[in-house]
């Protein structure tokens, strides 16, 4: 029996079609992706995320232990601010990918993907140095706001002022009565806000958003849009473009891991090691210029030998190509390298692009 | 309900064929568009291309799933619908229409007797929506 979001009986009835999503019960689309796509980069669109993780640290040291397991440096943080970063195993690859909040040094939450919640619990509680890891992922819902109208339909729903909460900042405050953590963040290329909530109160919260949203055009947003939006981003979904067989920097995502923070964290050594040595396969952003659309497994071929793989593939909505992400060897990882993605057997040419894919014009 | 044209016949793969003046025109039912979501891009044989009845002669692909498109019956392809490849979306506008995919030259057009009726079919997309 897949498990169920507060919001399960909403999106039935406002028509969704629901999906098993890695044990979920999930709204994959409401009305069609494309639009559900477009709404979020023109006007706004609400997202049910409440199958993420929330895994917190509480107490002296908290900010300590929970930094010792991430790459980025909560260290650097102001309280109220938030990073990206990685779990990583010893060997530098993911166990998965996060963000983590700093309330204050004594405070840190950090908020997991569905797929590893277990996981990553057992994990962190295994290797913690001081303060135990607590599981809040069944007190909290959490509720997507997306797109460039996102901020103006959030802020007439609360008294915090929003224009001080910048990307990557968070609040706490009542959204539309709702007690919320109000977190600039999100997962679409867009401005918008994660509304973290009691799961009693995530209908509510819901049904106010679509209804207040109703004059900018809000849409409820389903799986599909979601992954369309963050593939159009080369945002990294864990399972498909990370995994713990390829480390953070064959990712291209050096940026989350912070190699000089003082007290390290797990998985540095391994990154040194593999920095000194150089990196011989890269995570790349990649257009198909023949016929075809590029998918997950699909075989990426130099001279026709197999040198990679595709980790995401689609036609991205708002770039209109047909886009994929891949591992490749790093000598053809060079914006405007070309190589043959095998679709359904047969050879199509792609070649490397600048990403984001989309850019907003 | 999924639109079920009477002037049709279908596969057990959503497909729908209809002779006219001996050539068979295939595209995918309505029940089928709905499902698949909006569709992207069709990818479809050459024009001479022979298929055997059941083989995939093709994909229909939406944002998130590619479908595998089946031959009704056995046959030479003699025309593939080219505005697809401009407008994939004429499958989720006018699936019985305009976004029709390829027409056959069946080899035995008896075989299309075989294929479900209307009422089958409307049977099986009953069958697949309570499953």
């Amino acid at each position: 029996m897949a498990r169920r979001t507060p919001l399960n009986e909403a999106h039935r009835k406002l028509g969704a079609r629901m999906v098993d999503f890695v044990g979920w019960d999930m709204p994959v689309q409401y009305s069609s992706i494309i639009e559900e796509h477009e709404a979020v980069r023109t006007a706004v669109g609400l997202f049910d995320v409440s199958h993420m993780g929330e895994v917190e640290f509480r107490g002296p040291g908290a900010l300590e232990t929970a930094n010792r397991l991430i790459s980025n440096d909560l260290a650097k943080c102001a309280d109220g601010q938030a990073v990206y970063a990685g779990l990583l195993n010893e060997q530098g690859t993911f166990v998965d990918d996060v963000v983590a909040y700093r309330f204050s040094p004594e405070h840190i939450f950090v908020c997991v993907n569905s797929s590893n919640r277990e996981k990553d619990f057992a994990w962190m509680s295994e290797r913690a140095q001081g303060v135990k890891p607590v599981d809040r992922s069944d007190d909290f819902a959490q509720i997507a706001v997306q797109g460039p109208k996102a901020p103006g339909l959030v802020q007439r729903l609360t008294k915090a002022d929003l224009s001080k909460v910048g990307t990557y900042r968070f609040t706490e405050g009542e959204v539309a009565g709702v007690k919320c953590i109000i977190s600039r963040t999100g997962y679409t290329g867009e401005d918008g806000f994660e509304l973290y909530c009691a799961p009693n109160d995530a209908e509510k919260l819901w049904n106010a958003l679509l209804q207040e949203g109703q004059t900018d055009g809000v849409k409820p947003c389903g799986l599909g849009a979601r992954d369309s939006l963050r593939t159009e981003m080369k945002y990294a979904l864990y399972g498909n473009d990370i995994d713990d067989a390829h480390t953070a920097l064959e990712a291209g995502l050096g940026w989350i891991v912070k190699l000089d923070k003082p007290g390290g964290f797990i998985g540095k050594e391994a990154l040194e090691k593999q920095k000194a040595a150089g990196v011989k396969r890269k995570l790349v952003g990649f257009e198909v210029t023949g016929r075809g659309i590029p998918r997950h497994g699909y075989p990426i071929l130099k001279n026709g030998q197999r040198v990679g793989e595709v980790t995401s593939g689609t036609m991205g909505p708002s770039v209109k190509k047909p886009i994929g992400i891949g591992y490749v060897p790093t000598e053809l990882a060079a914006e405007g390298s070309t190589f043959d993605v095998e679709i359904r057997g047969q050879p199509v040419t792609a070649q490397v692009v600048k990403t984001p894919f989309w850019k907003k014009p | 309900m999924a639109d079920v044209p009477q002037n049709l016949k279908y596969t057990q793969e959503h497909e729908w064929i209809r002779v006219d003046n001996g050539v068979a025109v295939v595209g995918i039912t309505q029940f089928a568009s709905n499902q698949l979501g909006d569709v992207v891009f069709v990818d479809v044989p050459t024009v001479g291309k022979t298929v055997e009845a059941g083989d995939s002669f093709g994909t229909v692909e939406s944002v998130k799933a590619v479908s595998e498109l089946f031959a009704p019956v056995s046959g030479k392809v003699v025309e593939v619908n080219s505005e697809l490849e401009v407008s994939p979306e004429l499958v989720n506008e006018e699936p019985y229409g305009d976004g029709w995919i390829i027409k056959l030259q069946p080899s035995s057009p008896k075989d299309i007797d075989g294929l479900l009726s209307p009422a089958a079919y409307a049977d099986l997309i009953k069958q697949e929506q309570e499953g």
